[in-house]
């Protein structure tokens, strides 16, 4: 019961990074019908400019201030934004409205771009930073078994929960995500309706970028250990949540991010840990062959 | 545009850059005593924004004015003798004076290549079906042999058909549960048939050897004959000094016999029932079920024929490398084999081995560079797809044609699910 309880813990904190990565899939999905194979790289970018903003503050190795974390995290979130839109910028917006294949390709040769360029700027070995927040709070001891719920892990559902409800704010409330929501309704009948419609995806490669950056940065404080091949599995991973949540959908994100979470955490304290990875990727599988449209996706019309 | 606009224009390129590069490349993490430092390298930041703001002058300059070649008569004329000028020259090349070693095994790994775009077009260009796993049909025909061959003792030549037979039943394993799905949900779940399998050969370490891998994977002979200095061996039937180049040409040979016999049965089927299904398939798969074609059938063969042919190269490579592990069945390479079917233009055999020759052997220059490589590599691909998004050879060859044969633009060919 207790070791349950702290995979559970484990499984939604885990479960919260993955859904921030999925709800960038899932809004660029949406709005142009891509998948942005690069991705899961910009989350692994926003992981490294928090390690050097750590860095650069003078906080690695020990304890650090919530203050110099709010730093860190605007830091990753401002540098990743500008990477997110220069990717779109440089390698999506030359080829809208060309082939559907096009995008794709351009996309997976800027996943194997930004995996090098970070491999040649910072080097190929793995970043150790020691834990920034150490400690945490135990809930219950039985049969000599502690269930840990550390500030780490309640650092990552404030923080999760706080930038996802402004999330939600932003795309509900303002006019920006109206405009956001009627690209992804009818992109022609919104340029007609004078939307700058490629001002708007610019700013949806922005926003996933940023959010992104903060899973990089709750990475780090989590792991406290990063390279430049994390983005690829995390990029998987969470795209399997966008799917599995629904593809297109925000809080399916959300939702699907935290199934895949509790899935993989619990599947290798259970089963194999070795094996953890097939577990996320038959879950994709099978919902793509069971459930196409995901949990909370719309049903698609086949038109002729 | 007018020059001050583009000057705008061009020093606000320099400060994105700055601002992209000034955290990741400005200050490098290194690992030093108790911990983390950083090493700041501005005067590297400091060219990249030069190189930004000038590239981006220099485009502003430049647009506008569109370029014009004209390609003389002559070379027009001089074109449709190509294709058998560059076969010609691949045969004899072993032959050449200035072949050594070296240009012999870059000329198998290109080879390589050659036949498993050729084999993935099958699937992506003629059936219109995205396969980013494909990778993991070629680790099957790779393991395949070598376990075969290591705990059988079977000979190469009796693995390589079930080597293939072998793939071809992934293929149709993979093909079952994707058969409803289209476009970019079926390259994601391919993606993720290709890493199970991945991590099954990483994990399986009583069958696989696990991230070690297989090694002392037998060597193939002709008719019999070994390639070794001993006695009975090729060097010695045929009364030659025993040279080990030798087998490095014979192995040359083979994989450009498979790589012909892959253009071979793509060209024949093309003509035949099947191919036409495949194709009419990539063009309207509604039309094709009202028509009664049995989409079942026809996407299964697709995906069966493509992985065969991944598995016969797969095992090729086992049989070269005489060792395999899974590092060699990476993502990254399936994304390879994909970006060099949709770089050289989807359905074009002469645009697939044009982008083989200019993506392994062109990134093979920097090989010195080894960091470097991969990184030319992603950019090649954005700016290739960019600048040409059908692709390097802009024309298909229809496969039937109402009296005389003519290319036709690429952009008239659908690109499938």
């Amino acid at each position: 019961m207790a070791y349950a309880l702290q995979q559970l813990i484990n499984g939604v904190s885990l479960g919260m990074i993955y859904g921030l990565i999925a709800v960038g899939y899932t809004m660029v999905y949406g709005i142009i019908g891509m998948i942005n194979f690069a991705h899961g790289d910009v989350f692994m970018v926003g992981a490294f400019v928090s390690l050097i903003t750590v860095l650069l503050l003078g906080i690695g190795g020990g304890a650090a201030g919530p203050g110099a974390l709010l730093l860190v995290l605007l830091a990753a979130m401002a540098v990743t934004a500008l990477y997110g839109w220069t990717v779109e910028r440089v390698a999506y917006r030359p080829l809208r409205g060309s082939f559907r294949l096009a995008p794709l390709i351009s996309a997976i040769g800027m996943s194997i771009l930004l995996q090098n360029y970070v491999q040649v700027a910072q080097g190929a070995r793995v970043k150790p930073t020691g834990t920034l927040v150490p400690g945490g709070v135990t809930l219950m001891q039985s049969e000599g078994f502690n269930v840990q719920f550390s500030y780490v892990q309640m650092l990552i559902c404030v923080v999760t929960l706080g930038v996802l409800a402004g999330f939600t704010l932003l795309v509900t409330r303002t006019p920006l995500g109206r405009a956001m929501r009627a690209c992804e309704q009818d992109r022609k009948m919104a340029a007609l309706l004078g939307i700058d419609t490629d001002r708007i995806i610019s700013l949806t490669f922005v926003i996933g970028a940023a959010l992104a950056a903060v899973a990089g940065c709750m990475y780090l404080l989590r792991y406290g250990v990063i390279d430049f091949y994390i983005g690829f599995l995390a990029g998987v991973k969470a795209f399997t949540a966008a799917v599995l949540g629904g593809i297109g959908s925000l809080p399916g994100a959300v939702l699907g991010g935290l199934l895949i979470g509790l899935i993989e955490t619990f599947w290798s304290a259970y089963f194999s840990a070795q094996y953890k990875d097939v577990a996320a990727f038959s879950i994709l599988i099978l919902t793509l062959v069971f459930m196409p449209t995901g949990l909370l996706g719309r049903q698609e019309v086949e038109k002729v | 545009m007018k020059p001050a606009a583009a000057l705008r224009d061009a020093a606000l390129a320099a400060l994105v850059a700055f601002g992209l590069f000034a955290p990741l490349v400005g200050l490098r993490t290194e690992v030093a005593e108790g911990g983390l430092a950083l090493r700041g390298r501005w005067d590297d930041v400091a060219w990249l924004c030069l190189l930004a703001f000038l590239g981006r002058f220099a485009l502003m300059a430049l647009a506008g004015r569109r370029l014009h070649v004209s390609v003389p008569a002559w070379l027009h004329r001089a074109s449709r003798y190509a294709v058998p000028c560059c076969l010609g020259l691949v045969v004899v090349l072993p032959w050449l004076p200035f072949v050594e070693r070296y240009e012999l095994d870059l000329g198998i790994l290109v080879l390589t290549y050659v036949m498993l775009g050729w084999g993935l077009n099958i699937v992506v260009g003629l059936a219109g079906l995205l396969d980013l796993g494909y990778v993991a049909f070629y680790a099957v025909g790779a393991y395949s042999y070598a376990l075969l061959s290591l705990s059988f003792g079977l000979s190469f030549w009796v693995c390589l058909p079930l080597a293939g037979i072998l793939a071809a039943f992934a293929g149709v394993l993979l093909g079952f549960p994707v058969l409803r799905l289209r476009g970019d949900y079926l390259a994601i779940v391919t993606l993720a048939f290709g890493e199970i399998i991945r991590v099954v050969l990483t994990n399986w370490v009583s069958l696989t050897g696990g991230p070690n891998g297989l090694s002392g994977i037998p060597r193939p002979g002709l008719f019999g004959l070994a390639f070794t200095s001993e006695e009975g061996g090729f060097a010695d039937f045929f009364g030659l000094e025993y040279d080990p180049v030798h087998r490095v040409i014979f192995l040359y040979y083979l994989i450009l016999g498979l790589a012909l016999l892959t253009n071979w049965v793509t060209l024949r089927l093309r003509r035949q029932p099947l191919g036409r299904a495949w194709e009419a398939l990539r063009e309207d798969e509604i039309a094709c079920r009202a028509l009664g074609i049995n989409v079942t059938v026809t996407k299964l063969t697709a995906f069966a024929i493509g992985a065969m042919f991944a598995g016969f190269a797969g095992s090729f490579f086992a049989t070269r490398q005489a060792f395999i592990s899974p590092e060699s069945f990476t993502f990254i390479e399936s994304a390879i084999i994909l970006a060099i079917v949709v770089l050289g233009g989807m359905g074009s055999q002469l645009g697939v081995a044009i982008a083989a020759l200019l993506l392994i052997g062109g990134t093979e220059l920097f090989r010195d560079l080894a960091e470097w490589r991969m990184l030319i590599f992603g950019a090649a691909m954005v700016v290739i797809m960019v600048v040409r998004p059908r692709g390097l050879v802009g024309t298909r060859t229809p496969s039937i044609a109402l009296g005389e044969r003519r290319a036709i633009g690429g952009n008239y060919v659908s690109e499938g699910h």
